[in-house]
Formats: structure tokens, C-alpha cells, sequence
């Protein structure tokens, strides 16, 4: 009925590319070799250039396709974090998560779980080449448990804890191997803190609180999908050879009991005693106190400082004058906007790939179906059959519906590697955020130090004005000279604040430099 | 692409073209014809034969759908017991009317139609095919128009119509509630399966369209993944940027590729399923036909016997009624023939059509399933191929 040479000259083709194809998946043991070296020389490489996000994406082959690979934050140097974070999961997270039928689920599972808790990258080492230390952390076993404390409803509240285990052989920790019980509140303390002494660096962004989700998913979905972001997340801050030797750290993961860290607090109770402390800062006694001078008005309890600092950067915007210090590393900035042109690339990417993966599904789905149709139609037709061509009939149904079922499990196979793989893109949305946030953390450094350096300014003529005042009236005004002390005492105070928060600012300079320096 | 080629006789295969009879129809060149909401596609209908009953070894005509239809209905009437080949639907949506794709899949639907029709021992002799091939514009939509409308039966059919719904009207009255039927219990058993086989048939077909729609999604989807990448390698340098705009390439190609395929699974692989289903529900109203042929066939013998006793009560009571009755009597028992000629032939072709049907269908399919799996393997090959060849590119990068 079609040309008959060409069809079976196709077919020819097609049955020879059937060979490549399977010669191709036993080509892979080999490429994993090939690719753990090329990793290996990668890594030591990286150490040396410390460039943030380039060479990663193309030099770690971890797996066994050396396309994409999960990068390893340790090689981007001081990742900082921004106590505002947060990251969706990508919507096809529901991917690996959503249950598979019976028979695929073992086929699927024996591939996935590698990327899901074991996680080769993992036991590849990702800690920098100069030593053979290693953190592996693993979350598991949650378990719902009461609020004992003063529950006025019986039955009280309830929370999940997740067994956060630990394996080491870093000396620091006193011991190789120990778990403890974490809420995901703690997680939040942890975060909070660390960002707090890490200022300025990248510090891997912690996962959502995703307060919606948790009425709206079911309990055990929603219990599994945190547990597995919250492993991943103190991965990655195992992964940072910085903060993995962080105090905070440590506490968090062998501290038994309740979390030996001071807890964040709310807004709320934060404007409270702000409000509660500005009578006195009104009244003259504004001494900013340097250690917080170190952190960003806004999360603070200072609103006097905060109304500073606002003031100061509207004049920045819309006052005619430059002010006294600027940022004036055009490298920096031009960074700043390369920086912000890749992560909308990287935000548009990833929603593509999300995409990508949402239509890779459909097609798995729908040709199951498919598949499932035709055998019901092939025992119909032999159930029923009349004549010889309706049994023929049903064996060629019978032998696309096998195909068709068995193409559908490759489908599915396929999208648990492309959401694997493609999940770079989100990982890397992260660290954007983390990035964000640490030139946010630089920006806030300069207006404190702009802000200051104008206070000191109107502090100076203050004194010069009251100075020459004063100095009119022979002998001395007894209660301008008293004032004047007082400012003198205001600007001594304000002259240090100034200097800590300049030093605050070039460290946060400095430490940019050491990531962005090639 | 099934193409159905006529062969005459159908025990035997042409050995010279020239010499053996052949009867080969094309449906071509779809024109758009006609504004706003007159507006109608157009086929040429190229006929090739060396049948005597034609004018010629060839002719072309321009035909539209409800020319189609008129053929079919024609068809329909005077072939009962026949499964008449399947049109393909009127049109849906306004605004799909005239899409090329759609366009192109009602082209093909047509084309196999009437090759169906021209390949059938009986049908291929019909004169009213021999019109439709034929006949010029105007003298066709003459016909079209005459038939048009609920007057499309002729006066005699007319009356039958009202008597078919006073003997229903009076079973009912009378507690008769079902209408008469067969009891062949083979012909029971071919009934239900072919009310079960269009289920079946359209979920497949459901699903088949599915899968064709998912390609499309597919392909756009590597589009704008592809578009993306690059985009993203714009904002890095040299190699790796070099990198992702291959990788964004490699991914747009491969959305052309998921495209046709769709369009080959389309035309391929869900037309002819949906062409199953629609066979199916011929095969329906020729069902309606029979059982119709056997109720009049009933009924006639009914009143016959009543006739019969009427007759001889009269002929007791030597009414000068008796000439008119035997006059009745004589031409109700040449209806009640007719009738009875009527059900058994619709019997003895339903018999051999539904063979026929069952083997074309086996081969129907075969060519359909042989061309999905075509299409699929090839569609695979093209993917791996594209990724593997990007490879070697992404490897240099990652040195």
C-alpha cells in the first residue's frame, strides 16, 4: 500500500538505530569513570579560582551523564543567607513525590532514591579538595509529638520532629556519629542566627514554612516533602566549609533536648519594644550600641535608627547632593546587574523546565492510557471473536498496548532523570537568593555608614553652633556648656559607631571580592 | 495513509490495468469557496474507469460535502443490509472550519469514502454513484436541494413512515410494549458486540486524540525550554554560554520534530481509529434497517392472517364484499412477499458484510498500528540521536 522499498528500508533504519540505542546504555559505566575524574580535577581547579557560578555548572560531572550535575556550594566560597528568604519548591517536586502504580513504583523508586536521600553527589565528597573531611546529615523517622507547656485546649498542640542524624570524622565535633529530635521551628532559629553572624556571605537559603500548604496537602505528603527539603537544606549547610564549623551548627546538631539558641521573635513584639525604647532615644540619649550597629536596621528593635537610615536613603534618591561615602565599585555594580539579568534568565529557565517536565508526564500518562484501552479492546475482540481476523486483530492490538505501556514507564523513568537533573535551575534560583541577599547585606552596611557619617555631621555643626553661642556670654552658659558636653559625649559615641559600622562595611567588601575576584 | 484502491471482482487481483475492469476515484484540491457564513470548502473528483456504463475513461468534477451526504443517504435507501462506508462528521466549531489540519483530515476521510463505495462488488454498480461522478454542477445541485429536508423520502416511503408509527401507536394501546424482534440468538450476540466494540473503539479514540495533543505540548514546551536556554547562555560567557545556546538549539529542533509527529499521529493513527468508530455506527443503522424490515415483515403477516379470516367469513356469508376483499388480500400477500424479500436479503448481506467488514478492519488496522509504531520508533531515534549528538559539544565545555 506505500511504497514497499522505502518502507522497509526505513524500518531497516530504524531497527539498526534499535542496536545504537541499547549499545549506548552500556557505554554508561564507563562514562562514570571518565566523568568521577574529570570531577575530581575539576574540583581541585575550582579551589584555586573560586569563581562563583561559572566553572561549577560545566566541571562537576557527578553522574553517570556528564551533562548537568548538582553544583557544590563549598566551591563557590561564602555563600550568605537572608533571614527573608524563601524559595518555592518547584511545582514538579510533585514529580518525584507523586505515588507511582505498583508495578513501575519498584523501577522508579530503585532510581530515584539515589537522588532522594542517599544522593550520590553526597557520597562523592563535595567538601573542597584540601581535606578528606566530611558532614553527611540525614533526616528522618518524623513523628508527631504534644506541646507540654501550658495548653489551654486539651489535646494541646501538636508538632512533628525529624531525626536529624549526623556522620562525621571532623575532630571539632567531639564524635563521628549522633542524632537529635528537631522541629522545623528550629530550623527557622538556626537560620535566623546564622544569618546574623554570617552577614554578608552566601548563606544557602532554608526552606519555606509553606504555612497554605500544610492545611491544604495531605499530612503525610506534606510531612515527606519537608523532610526531605529540610535534609537537603542542612546539606548544604554542611556542604558550606564555612558555616560547617559554625557554633550554631554544631549546637543545633548534637545538643540534645530543647535548642540552646536564642529564638527569633516576631514583628510584633519587635516594633513593641522598639516603640517602648524611642521616648528615650528622643529625649538624648541615643547611644547605638556597636554590636548592633553590625546588623541591618530593618530586623531590628531601633526605630529610631530605622526612621534614620529611611531618611537617609531618600536623600540618597532624591536629595541634590551626593553622600559622603559611596558605592563606588563600578565592577561591583556592573556585576550587580549581570547578576540580576541571570536570575531572571535562571527564573524564566526554570519555569521552562518546569514545563518541560508538567508535558513530559502528560505524555507518559496519556500514552498509558492509551496502552490500557487497547487491552481492554484486544479481550474484547478475543472474548467475543466471531471470525479468524478479529483474533488476528487482537494480537496486533495487544502488541501496541504492550508497547504503548511500556513506552509510558520510560516516559516516567525519563522525567524522574529530568527533574533531577533539570532541578540545577531551582538550586541555582537559590543561590541567587543567597546573592541577593548578600549585596543587600552590603547595601544596608553603606546606608548605616552614610547614615552615621550624616549624624555626625549635624552633630559637629550642633556643637560648633552652640560652641560659638556660647562662647558670647563671658564665663559660660551653665546649661549650654552642659549640653555641649553632652553632644561632645554623643559624638565620641557616634564617632565609634561610625567606625565599626565602616569596618562592618569594608569586611562585607572584602568578602565579595574574595568570591568575585577571579 | 490508507488509501483503499478499487479492484473490481473482488476474488480477483488486476492482472493488466488495461484489460481488467477498474473503477479508481481521487478526491484532490480543497478550495475555499464563498464569504462569511456561506462559505464552503470545494474537492475535485477525479474518476478513472474502463466501466461501460460510463462516458468516459476519465472525468473531473467539483463536489462539496453535502454532495457526499446526498451519495451517502442515496446509498443508504436503495443498499439496506449494506454497511454504507462512513462519512466523516459535519462540521464542529465555526472557527476550526477551515483549518488547514481539519481541512485536510475531512480531504482524506472523503477520498477513502468513496474508494470504499468504488471497491464494493454491489455499491461500485450503483447508478447514483455513477451520478455523483458524473453529473455536472448544476444538475448536482439540483439533487442536493431536492433531497434536502425531512421531505427526502419519496410519497410511497411517506406513507409507510405513517404506517410504521400507527402499528407502533397500536402496539402500545394495545400492551405491546417492545416492538417486535428477532429471536436469532447469533444475531443477538452480533448486536451486542457491535454496541460494545464502539465503546471500546471511542475510548481508544478519546485517548489517541489525547496523545496527539500531548505531542503538541511536548513540542512547545521544548520550544520554549530551548528559547530559554539560550537566552540564559547569553548572560554567560564563552564556553558555557556557547554550551546552553547548543542545548537550546539542539532543544527547538527537536520541537519541530514533535510537531510533525503529532500531525503524522493525527492522520495516521487517530483518523483511522476514529473512521473504526464511525463504521461502527453504520453498521448500527443497518441494524435499525433489518430490525424495521423485520417488523413490517411481521406485521404484514399478521394483518394477512386477519385478512385471510376476514376473507373466509365472508365468503361464508356470500357478501358481494368478498371481489373487493380478495382483491385486498392478493395485493397484501405480494407486499407480505416483498417484505419478506426484503428482511432476508438485508439477512444474506449483513452475512457477508460483516466478514468483509471484520477482515478490512483487521487490515486497517494492522497498517495503522504498523505506522504508529513507525512514527513513535522513529520519533524516539530522532530524540536520542539529537541528545547524543550534543554530547561531545558539552563535554569540551566540561574539561
Amino acid at each position: 500500500m506505500m511504497g514497499s522499498e522505502n518502507q522497509g528500508f526505513e524500518e531497516a533504519h530504524l531497527y539498526a538505530s534499535k542496536e545504537e540505542m541499547e549499545n549506548l546504555v552500556l557505554d554508561e559505566p564507563l562514562n562514570d569513570n571518565k566523568s568521577h575524574s574529570n570531577y575530581r580535577s575539576a574540583l581541585s581547579s575550582l579551589a584555586d579560582t573560586h569563581h562563583p557560578l561559572s566553572p561549577p555548572v560545566a566541571a562537576t560531572p557527578a553522574d553517570s551523564d556528564p551533562l548537568l550535575a548538582p553544583p557544590s556550594y563549598s566551591d563557590f566560597g561564602n555563600p550568605s543567607i537572608h533571614d527573608n528568604s524563601y524559595l518555592d519548591p518547584p511545582s514538579y517536586a510533585d514529580v518525584t513525590f507523586s505515588p507511582f502504580d505498583g508495578d513501575t513504583g519498584n523501577d522508579i523508586n530503585g532510581i530515584e532514591s539515589p537522588s532522594k536521600s542517599s544522593d550520590n553527589s553526597g557520597s562523592l565528597s563535595r567538601s573542597p579538595s584540601s581535606s578528606s573531611e566530611y558532614i553527611k546529615i540525614t533526616v528522618s523517622n518524623p513523628q508527631k509529638e504534644q506541646e507540654t507547656s501550658n495548653s489551654l485546649v486539651p489535646g494541646g498542640n501538636t508538632y512533628v520532629t525529624y531525626l536529624i542524624t549526623t556522620r562525621t570524622n571532623i575532630p571539632e565535633f567531639g564524635a563521628s556519629e549522633f542524632s537529635v529530635r528537631r522541629r522545623f521551628r528550629d530550623i527557622v532559629t538556626l537560620s535566623d542566627r546564622l544569618a546574623e553572624s554570617y552577614r554578608g556571605y552566601f548563606v544557602p537559603p532554608r526552606p519555606d514554612k509553606n504555612v497554605v500548604e500544610s492545611q491544604v496537602m495531605q499530612k503525610q505528603e506534606f510531612v515527606e516533602q519537608r523532610r526531605v527539603a529540610l535534609e537537603k537544606y542542612l546539606r548544604r549547610l554542611a556542604d558550606h566549609p564555612v558555616i560547617r564549623k559554625s557554633d550554631e551548627l554544631k549546637v543545633f546538631l548534637q545538643v540534645q533536648g530543647k535548642l540552646p539558641l536564642p529564638t527569633s521573635t516576631d514583628v510584633a513584639s519587635r516594633m513593641l519594644d522598639g516603640a517602648a525604647k524611642l521616648p528615650k532615644q528622643l529625649f538624648g540619649e541615643s547611644a547605638v550600641a556597636p554590636h548592633e550597629i553590625v546588623q541591618p536596621a530593618k530586623g531590628g528593635r531601633d526605630l529610631l535608627r530605622l526612621f534614620k537610615e529611611l531618611r537617609q536613603s531618600m536623600a540618597n534618591d532624591w536629595g541634590g547632593s551626593k553622600p559622603p561615602v559611596v558605592e563606588e565599585d563600578k565592577e561591583f555594580l556592573e556585576r550587580k546587574e549581570k547578576m540580576h539579568e541571570l536570575e531572571q534568565q535562571l527564573s524564566n529557565a526554570s519555569q521552562q523546565a518546569e514545563s518541560l517536565v508538567k508535558a513530559q508526564q502528560d505524555m507518559g500518562e496519556t500514552m498509558g492510557e492509551l496502552g490500557l484501552a487497547f487491552i481492554k479492546l484486544t479481550k474484547f475482540e478475543n472474548e467475543e471473536a466471531m471470525f479468524n481476523s478479529q483474533r488476528v486483530r487482537a494480537a496486533d492490538m495487544k502488541g501496541l498496548a504492550t508497547a504503548a505501556v511500556k513506552a509510558s514507564r520510560f516516559y516516567r523513568e525519563l522525567n524522574a532523570q529530568t527533574v533531577k537533573h533539570l532541578d540545577t535551575f531551582h538550586e541555582y534560583l537559590g543561590l541567587m537568593l543567597s546573592v541577593n541577599g548578600a549585596f543587600s547585606d552590603r547595601s544596608s552596611a553603606l546606608l548605616t555608614v552614610q547614615t552615621l557619617i550624616s549624624e555626625l555631621d549635624s552633630l559637629h555643626s550642633r556643637a560648633e553652633k552652640l560652641e560659638s553661642a556660647s562662647s558670647k556670654i563671658f564665663g559660660g552658659d551653665k546649661s549650654r556648656i552642659h549640653k555641649l558636653e553632652e553632644l561632645k559625649e554623643t559624638i565620641r559615641v557616634t564617632e565609634d559607631a561610625k567606625n565599626v559600622a565602616i569596618r562592618e562595611y569594608e569586611r562585607i567588601k572584602g568578602l565579595m571580592l574574595d568570591d568575585d575576584g577571579i | 495513509m490508507i488509501t483503499v484502491r478499487s479492484v473490481s471482482g473482488s476474488s480477483q487481483s488486476p492482472r493488466s490495468p488495461s484489460s481488467q475492469p477498474f473503477l479508481s476515484v481521487s478526491v484532490t484540491d480543497p478550495v475555499k469557496l464563498g464569504n462569511g457564513v456561506q462559505a464552503y470548502i470545494s474537492y475535485r473528483v477525479i474518476t478513472k474507469t474502463n466501466f461501460p456504463e460510463y462516458q468516459g475513461p476519465e472525468k473531473i468534477v467539483i463536489r462539496r460535502y453535502s454532495d457526499f451526504v446526498w451519495l451517502r443517504d442515496r446509498l443508504f435507501e436503495k443498499y439496506k443490509g449494506i454497511f454504507i462506508p462512513p462519512l466523516p462528521e459535519k462540521s464542529a466549531v465555526e472557527k476550526f472550519r477551515f483549518s488547514a489540519e481539519f481541512i485536510e483530515m475531512r480531504r482524506q476521510a472523503l477520498d477513502i469514502f468513496v474508494n470504499r463505495i468504488a471497491s464494493h462488488q454491489e455499491l461500485q454498480q450503483s447508478e447514483d454513484l455513477r451520478t455523483f461522478l458524473q453529473a455536472d454542477e448544476e444538475m448536482m445541485e439540483r439533487l442536493r436541494s431536492h433531497e434536502t429536508g425531512i421531505f427526502k423520502k419519496k410519497p410511497a416511503d411517506l406513507m409507510q413512515i405513517f404506517k410504521d408509527v400507527q402499528s407502533r401507536v397500536s402496539d402500545v394501546v394495545l400492551g405491546k410494549e417492545k416492538p417486535v424482534e428477532e429471536s436469532n440468538p447469533e444475531y443477538e450476540k452480533l448486536k451486542n458486540y457491535v454496541f460494545e466494540l464502539e465503546n471500546h473503539l471511542a475510548e481508544a479514540q478519546k485517548h489517541a486524540y489525547r496523545l496527539v495533543k500531548r505531542h503538541r505540548e511536548l513540542g512547545q514546551s521544548l520550544s520554549d525550554f530551548g528559547k530559554a536556554a539560550k537566552l540564559l547562555g547569553a548572560c554567560e560567557g564563552n564556553a558555557l554560554g556557547k554550551a546552553f545556546s547548543e542545548l537550546g538549539a539542539k532543544s527547538e529542533t527537536l520541537s519541530i520534530k514533535l510537531q510533525k509527529e503529532a500531525h503524522q499521529l493525527l492522520m495516521s493513527f487517530e483518523e483511522p481509529l476514529k473512521d473504526y468508530v464511525r463504521a461502527v455506527q453504520s453498521i448500527k443503522a443497518t441494524i435499525a434497517e433489518r430490525a424495521n424490515a423485520f417488523r413490517q415483515q411481521c406485521e404484514l403477516a399478521e394483518t394477512i392472517k386477519l385478512k385471510e379470516i376476514n376473507l373466509d367469513k365472508l365468503m361464508l356469508t356470500r357478501s358481494d364484499k368478498v371481489g373487493e376483499a380478495e382483491i385486498e388480500y392478493k395485493e397484501l400477500k405480494a407486499a407480505s412477499e416483498e417484505a419478506t424479500n426484503r428482511f432476508e436479503t438485508i439477512v444474506r448481506l449483513m452475512n457477508e458484510e460483516i466478514v468483509r467488514f471484520q477482515e478490512q478492519k483487521t487490515v486497517d488496522m494492522g497498517i495503522a498500528f504498523h505506522e504508529f509504531a513507525k512514527g513513535q520508533a522513529r520519533l524516539a531515534n530522532g530524540i536520542a540521536d539529537a541528545w547524543r549528538s550534543l554530547l561531545p559539544k558539552l563535554e569540551v565545555c566540561s574539561s
